[in-house]
């Protein structure tokens, strides 16, 4: 009977350590702005996760190492771990968003599925959500959308600057007609957001339009690039994550589609998702985040006050790569809006409804962005209460087989085509959720 | 000392037929449904309402529903998580489609088309057993996942595939607080299960325990098998379907059918077998096992670690996590095979003798 006894004394001890986790009462410092990270760093999209969340990091331990954080404001930062799945990101984000004196000051899941869940719940909170290219595509309409922030980018514009590059490669968007796109899709929200912009854009260009969806992770494609073999698209959009990239672009070698027909979204354009495949990763191509990977002027201060010291966890070989890259850019867009809202509120730590008028006023020109150290990673970006997204620019990118190298110039997305797509899905969700959304030209 | 039933005469067939035959249980569930009920929402923060109590409750009423087919009736089913989903799938197509409904309303007419479903899904029951039924309820779990991924009229047409829960709206009112959103699901838990208890313990339930130990003994006697395992069915879908409108409805929000993947479903039959197969409480404690104990494991590592000096990164809580999770499954399994039902029954026996145990 010991060894039962020791389990009803497992039991008791184990409930009151639940018990008292759950109780509240913690301390922290007067005078710091928090901000959480929610990260994956295992599971089955950790390749992917682990150099977003390390350059998420780094970028805020720049800011506190060289500048004592925002304005003389240091920051907390503290990560969580979701593992990509959305039931355990809720819990983070209930564990986090009252941290520091006044709160998280924004969240950047890095998952729609997470996305779609806080996007019910930011509201009530008062907490803004920066998910940069992610999240709905309607989001950007923040009249309806008023805590997303889907910066930089939604799926739509991907969809369209894809399709604006294809009409670039083949002599003229009036050649579209009568070609074949498919579109190769991880089988959840994510995967599906860019089919309605492509079916729009295929009635209007008169393009044959094929989804193909690949069912979570995506590491079994066989039967998809059979399809592909037998329908033979002109072009395939690969819209994957994590292992689902690798696998569709090795299996692409294997029935020798060419690579470089295949475009994939900025999701799918990084290192995890071409090394893996080897010598068939050549020639293979992916939409821009507008930044390359390599490393920008920021680099400098980056290798003297972080990497240098030893305070990073980046591996070496993670340092200027794509994902990195997008791991600062986030952190900066997310510290410039509270910096912006400092301007207004006073160098104080902010609310997240601080942050949030931060975020909407939002404006980075090119000389800002210099001054920064992110010359050539992003182009000028002005956020507004009717543009939740603040630019629609893109470029595209190829694997040669060793590096990303940029083969584009800068593509703008059709808004004449998109805004009123937003407008109608965004009114839908307002509907439904009963919202009544902002008068924009009322907002100051 | 203070568990001891001497001196409780039970004096008619009522008293000893009861659900809680001893005084003390009764007035220590009687205290915990009053804390429950009007302590809690006094004292509990918003992080406890969303990580912790909430997802009990609702996913507690979710084991219930899968015990009364596993642990009662002896039907193995990996279909749960499709049930959840045929709940939460209806809920909202009944929300959306006829706005004049409650959503209570709703969430119980889930709960009903989860039922019929259930019923269908359980017709091979009648022929095959065990493991081969596992498989064929395993059908029902991709049946689901294939229907709300590819049919869009279940989605309402949405582009993306995920779809939004109506605010939930009782006669003007919008519970859309924590303490309301826990209060609801307490509420519709603590009702259910006590229904539930009642039906195991009529002749129902006995019809279902016979089929369970052994079916051709019961046919023999008298059980209709067809009647016993396809009422079953129905009642256990019928409970995971209104655990799942509720998970949608006051947990998620917004949800896509990978929050009713076949992980829900095996998370389920843990929580049922962890916490006792035949139980109603097992269910609720396996409930309560399953959810915080990674959650408990993920906030008390790191301060731990600190004790010793050793700095841990997000990554390694996360294996720690699953490594210590997954081992003391294990330990609980072989220490008490019956589950966390079973172990406070001895915990119960102890007690009673405390302290002269000889």
């Amino acid at each position: 009977m010991g060894l039962r006894k020791l389990a009803l004394l497992g039991a008791a001890i184990a409930s009151a350590g639940v018990i008292a986790t759950a109780a509240p009462g913690s301390v922290w410092a007067q005078n710091e702005q928090f901000i959480p990270g929610l990260v994956y760093r295992t599971g089955a999209y950790a390749p992917n996760g682990i150099p977003f969340a390390d350059g998420v990091r780094d970028y805020i331990t720049l800011l506190n190492e060289r500048d004592g954080g925002i304005n003389g404001v240091k920051i907390s930062f503290e990560e969580c771990e979701t593992g990509y799945a959305t039931d355990r990101g809720v819990e983070c984000y209930e564990r986090l968003k009252g941290k520091g004196p006044t709160g998280a000051a924004y969240f950047s899941p890095l998952s729609t599925g997470i996305t779609f869940a806080l996007t019910e719940k930011a509201p009530g909170d008062k907490m803004p959500l920066i998910t940069m290219g992610y999240g709905r595509s309607e989001s950007r309409d923040g009249a309806v959308f008023e805590w997303n922030f889907p910066l930089l980018g939604t799926y739509w514009t991907a969809a369209n600057v894809a399709i604006q590059h294809i009409g670039k490669e083949i002599g003229g968007l009036d050649k579209l007609k009568g070609k074949k796109i498919a579109l190769l899709y991880h089988d959840s929200p994510y995967g599906k957001e860019p089919i309605a912009a492509l079916e729009a854009m295929s009635k209007k260009y008169g393009f044959e339009f094929l989804p193909i969806p690949v069912p979570a992770p995506g590491s079994e494609q066989k039967s998809q690039w059979l399809q592909i073999r037998q329908q033979r698209p002109d072009y395939v959009l690969l819209w994957g994550w994590g292992v689902m990239n690798s696998a569709a672009v090795t299996e692409a070698g294997n029935v020798n589609y060419p690579r470089d027909k295949m475009i994939g979204v900025w999701w799918s354009g990084a290192e995890p998702d071409v090394v893996p495949a080897g010598d068939k990763g050549a020639g293979y191509k992916a939409l821009m985040l507008q930044h390359p990977a390599g490393k920008a002027p920021v680099y400098a201060d980056l290798e003297k006050y972080v990497i240098g010291p030893g305070k990073s966890l980046a591996k070496p070989d993670e340092i200027g790569s794509v994902l990195y890259n997008r791991g600062l850019i986030n952190s900066m867009l997310g510290t410039e809006s509270i910096r912006t809202a400092m301007a207004k509120f006073g160098n104080k730590p902010m609310t997240g409804e601080q942050v949030r008028w931060g975020i909407e006023h939002l404006d980075l020109t090119a000389e800002r962005i210099k001054q920064l150290g992110f010359e050539g990673m992003i182009g000028p970006i002005k956020v507004s209460c009717a543009d939740h997204e603040g630019t629609r620019l893109s470029r595209v990118h190829q694997w040669d087989g060793k590096q990303w190298k940029v083969i584009s110039d800068w593509y703008t997305a059709d808004d004449t085509l998109l805004a009123p797509m937003v407008k109608d899905t965004a009114a839908k969700y307002a509907a439904e959720k009963k919202i009544t959304p902002r008068d924009c030209s009322k907002e100051s | 000392m203070f568990y001891r039933e001497a001196g409780q005469f039970k004096v008619s067939y009522e008293a000893d037929q009861a659900v809680f035959p001893i005084a003390q249980d009764r007035l220590a569930m009687l205290a915990l449904l009053l804390i429950a009920f009007f302590v809690v929402p006094f004292v509990a923060s918003e992080y406890v309402y969303r990580a912790v109590l909430i997802p009990v409750v609702i996913l507690s009423l979710a084991a219930i529903g899968l015990n009364v087919l596993m642990g009662y009736c002896g039907q193995v089913s990996l279909g749960s998580g499709a049930f959840m989903a045929i709940g939460a799938y209806a809920a909202y197509n009944f929300a959306i489609r006829l706005p004049f409904l409650n959503p209570f309303v709703c969430v119980l007419l889930g709960g009903f088309v989860a039922a019929g479903v259930g019923i269908a899904f359980g017709v091979p029951s009648l022929r095959i057993k065990g493991f081969y039924l596992a498989c064929a309820t395993l059908a029902a779990q991709f049946f689901a996942d294939w229907a709300f991924l590819r049919i869009k009229w279940f989605t309402n047409y949405t582009p993306s595939g995920s779809i939004n829960a109506p605010p939930l709206e009782v006669f003007g009112f919008v519970l859309s607080s924590p303490a309301a959103n826990y209060l609801v699901s307490l509420g519709f838990t603590v009702v259910l299960a006590i229904a539930t208890k009642n039906i195991v313990r009529g002749h129902i339930g006995r019809q279902w325990m016979a089929i369970r130990d052994m079916d051709i003994a019961a046919e023999i006697i008298g059980v209709r098998p067809m009647y016993a395992k396809l009422s079953a069915f129905a009642v256990s879908s019928f409970l995971i379907g209104v655990a799942g409108a509720l998970w949608a409805f006051v947990y998620l929000g917004s949800w896509e059918p990978a929050a009713f993947s076949i992980d829900r479903s095996f998370q389920l039959m843990f929580m049922v077998i962890i916490g006792g197969l035949g139980s109603i409480l097992g269910s609720v404690l396996g409930a309560g096992f399953i959810v915080l104990l990674p959650i408990f494991l993920n906030q008390a590592l790191p301060p731990l670690g600190a004790l010793f000096g050793w700095s841990i990164s997000t990554a390694t809580v996360s294996h720690f996590e699953a490594m210590i999770f997954g081992a003391l499954i294990v330990f609980f399994l072989i220490v008490e095979p019956h589950g966390l039902a079973r172990l406070w029954s001895v915990a119960k026996e102890k007690l009673r003798l405390w302290p002269f145990p000889h």
